[in-house]
């Protein structure tokens, strides 16, 4: 049967891969290429980078990061992070990308979505959704989606937008809480069970990982199909192969 | 020695190109759209993405149906994903759209009636790794265990009333048919170019094959 996949994300700014906690703090972990091999080494089901290089100069690195780690590395490969236009999308397909994250265009140009997915197949449009909870303690739970990185709240509901956002051809839904993201407290669950109950399409959990239980965790309890995290690979605190030996312990199917 | 992948326009062929690259350093492969540079070729990969009815139509109207067909019947032959499922007869996706009949049998969607599996609901696309069982030997099989996992991702699935045909299947979550067969011709629904060793393992028994199954 299908695996549950772990998917290690690569934050990339000028070249390089950092980690910070709340876009703040951010710290060197290494050259992409390298930490792409060692992943692959582990055992990761995919690859993610998020491109948050601040500078428009520099915007090109990513390409040729991808270029590189593409000859290299057999395994599907997402990129996201400033993508605007469908030419965007083009240039990073071109470059070796087999999937590319739209997250802030979503919002602002949806149909760009539909447009990316009608000429490359919903199987490279992955749509990322930043949701932060609006509902009060007390009340049924509500998540609103946010742009640019967190700070611009959009008003629409996070479960009613990756709805409208398969409707207009994503393959899969990057879901991150921007509750739990960088507070390594594990996913939000009950936000990753709401949207990946409602959609058809595959949900990949992001946001909060701290510890190994919080993957499983997400997959169990969240009904996600793929988990994503970063910190704790980057760091060596711990490997993708034992986050699936204890995956596979607690009965969750996965690629060893 | 000289493959040709054929590019009509329907998704991105970079990861084959790089996973063959990787195989076959000593080969010359070319990326085309030119029937004769197809028809020159020693061996021939036709991989495919996107939907159904545009890839037959791109196909069409690049003039390249033809020499697909022609080479499909003598030379060893790969189709991969939407390359494998062009070669049936007809497919569900976009209104039952007609296909080039290499090989008898429809691609069908997955039936969301039957999407459950031990209370859970399987999600589609078929998206990641699943096990592919060998359901008989072949040559691109060789060094590859049985129930290998390879990466999927597709809606639609390959159906055939000729079971002889069948070489490898997976379950999603019933049993379906992921990779095929004939004389000169396998196809697979798995992506070879992105699934790791396996997938190159795979590739290069295609570079060394003669074509004979």
């Amino acid at each position: 049967m299908l695996a549950k996949r772990i998917i290690p994300c690569l934050d990339v700014t000028d070249g390089r891969v950092v980690k910070g906690v709340n876009f703040v703090g951010l710290r060197d972990a290494g050259d992409p290429v390298e930490i792409a091999r060692r992943y692959d080494q582990q055992g990761a089901d995919e690859l993610t980078f998020l491109d948050i290089t601040a500078s428009s100069d520099n915007r090109d690195l990513i390409l040729h990061i991808i270029e590189a780690v593409a000859e290299q590395v057999f395994i599907p490969l997402t990129v996201g992070g400033g993508v605007r236009k469908v030419e965007d999308v083009r240039r990073l397909l071109n470059a070796g990308a087999d999937k590319v994250g739209i997250n802030t265009t979503a919002v602002t140009n949806p149909q760009v979505v539909e447009d990316a997915a009608g000429y490359f197949g919903s199987q490279a449009i992955v749509v990322a959704i930043d949701a932060k909870r609006v509902s009060q303690p007390g009340e049924a739970p509500r998540w609103q989606v946010f742009t640019h990185g967190g700070r611009n709240a959009t008003g629409l509901d996070a479960v009613e937008w990756a709805l409208e956002m398969q409707r207009r051809g994503a393959g899969e839904i990057l879901l991150t809480s921007m509750d739990k993201d960088g507070t390594r407290s594990g996913f939000d669950l009950a936000l990753t069970r709401a949207v990946s109950d409602a959609v058809q399409i595959p949900v990949i959990a992001s946001g909060g990982v701290g510890k190994l239980q919080d993957l499983a965790d997400g997959i169990k309890l969240g009904h996600a199909d793929a988990v994503l995290a970063a910190s704790i690979f980057h760091f060596g605190d711990h490997t993708v192969g034992e986050a699936k030996q204890l995956m596979r312990e607690q009965g969750i199917e996965v690629r060893l | 020695m000289q493959i040709a992948v054929i590019d009509y326009g329907m998704g991105n062929l970079r990861s084959v190109m790089n996973a063959l690259q990787q195989v076959a350093p000593d080969h010359t492969l070319t990326l085309t759209s030119d029937p004769a540079v197809i028809a020159a070729a020693d061996k021939v990969v036709f991989p495919g993405q996107g939907a159904m009815r545009d890839c037959m139509r791109e196909l069409t109207e690049r003039g390249l149906r033809e020499v697909v067909l022609d080479t499909a019947s003598k030379k060893p032959f790969l189709g991969i994903c939407v390359g494998a499922q062009l070669l049936f007869e007809m497919s569900e996706e976009g209104g039952n759209t007609p296909a080039l009949g290499v090989f008898p049998g429809q691609v069908l969607r997955f039936p969301a009636e039957r999407m459950q599996l031990e209370g859970e609901r399987l999600k589609v696309p078929h998206m990641g790794w699943n096990e592919v069982h060998q359901t008989r030997a072949h040559p691109l099989w060789a060094g590859i265990p049985s129930g290998e996992r390879f990466y999927f991702v597709h809606s639609y699935y390959m159906h055939t009333p000729d079971t002889s045909l069948i070489v490898g299947e997976s379950a999603y979550p019933f049993a379906f048919t992921v990779a095929v067969a004939r004389a000169n011709i396998f196809a697979t629904q798995f992506h070879p170019e992105k699934s790791h060793a396996a997938g190159l393992k795979l590739l290069s028994n295609f570079v060394a094959w003669n074509g004979v199954a």
